[in-house]
């Protein structure tokens, strides 16, 4: 087993692990907190991808803006110290037979089929990622910047407080 | 040797899981962290597919985009809910049954 294998498999292990406490721990704070090494694991995978302006956006918006703002969503609608928070889990046998059939068949299909294409060796992408944001995506990249900017309005008008509520 | 199979597997335990959430869990906030396990799936098939099976970076801008409407996606839902927790005091999403006739 090389190098990249060990790597691999570490952050897969880290990942998927740590997905499962998000889902199925009781306490909300846990999956909180095992979200974040999710995020890692997932960060950890795009490195080894070769993708290492991705796997620092992955680092400062889900870790930084993302994991923050749903900390903030958790203590905001529990007491904080309320340890065994009510978190009703309902349809836990036809939501596991969904889930596990589902896993099977796209696993199933994933190692079935005859992947073709060419690798792309991996290089560093930040300057060609910016180019191409620049030029062939400049289109999709105002959009994505309208839509930050309108998703920015809406969130702080739902939650205002009405005056005369 | 890993292989672009390997990374799809994972892919799809990590969408799995998400799945599990989503129909497991009634806690508004626990249903958004199990739609970002979701988008993040969706993520690694993205770059993967990128670095072993296009020859070019598409793979990867298109997963910038997904972390964009992502972070979107999450500002708006916890508005949401916590408006809905002001009206309701409760996270649960089967008491939001106020536009019910």
């Amino acid at each position: 087993m090389n190098a990249e294998a060990v790597v691999f498999w570490v952050f897969s292990i880290v990942t998927v692990a740590s997905a499962a406490v998000v889902v199925l721990s009781r306490t909300l704070i846990y999956s909180a907190f095992a979200l974040l090494f999710t995020f890692f694991g997932v960060a950890g995978l795009y490195v080894l991808l070769g993708a290492d302006f991705l796997a620092a956006t992955q680092l400062l918006v889900y870790v930084g803006g993302i994991l923050v703002l749903l900390l903030f969503g958790v203590m905001l609608t529990h007491k904080i110290y309320d340890l065994d928070l009510k978190t009703d889990t309902t349809q836990l046998a036809p939501g596991l037979i969904v889930a596990v059939g589902l896993f099977v068949i796209l696993s199933a299909t994933a190692v079935r089929t005859q992947w073709m294409g060419l690798a792309r060796p991996p290089a560093p992408t930040t300057s060609e990622i910016g180019r191409l944001f620049l030029g062939q995506y400049l289109l999709p990249f105002e959009a994505a910047s309208l839509l930050l900017l309108v998703a920015l309005m809406g969130a702080a008008m739902i939650v205002r407080r009405r005056r005369d509520a | 040797m890993i292989s672009l199979q390997h990374y799809l597997v994972v892919s799809a335990a990590l969408f799995s899981l998400g799945i599990l959430g989503l129909l497991t869990r009634r806690n508004a906030v626990h249903v958004l962290m199990s739609i970002e396990l979701i988008l993040n799936a969706a993520n690694i098939n993205l770059v993967a597919f990128s670095r072993f099976a296009a020859g070019n970076l598409g793979g990867q801008i298109f997963g910038v985009f997904v972390i964009v409407v992502a972070a979107s996606e999450v500002a708006v839902g916890l508005a949401i809910v916590l408006t809905l927790y002001r009206l309701r005091r409760t996270p649960n999403l089967d008491e939001a049954d106020i536009l019910k006739g």
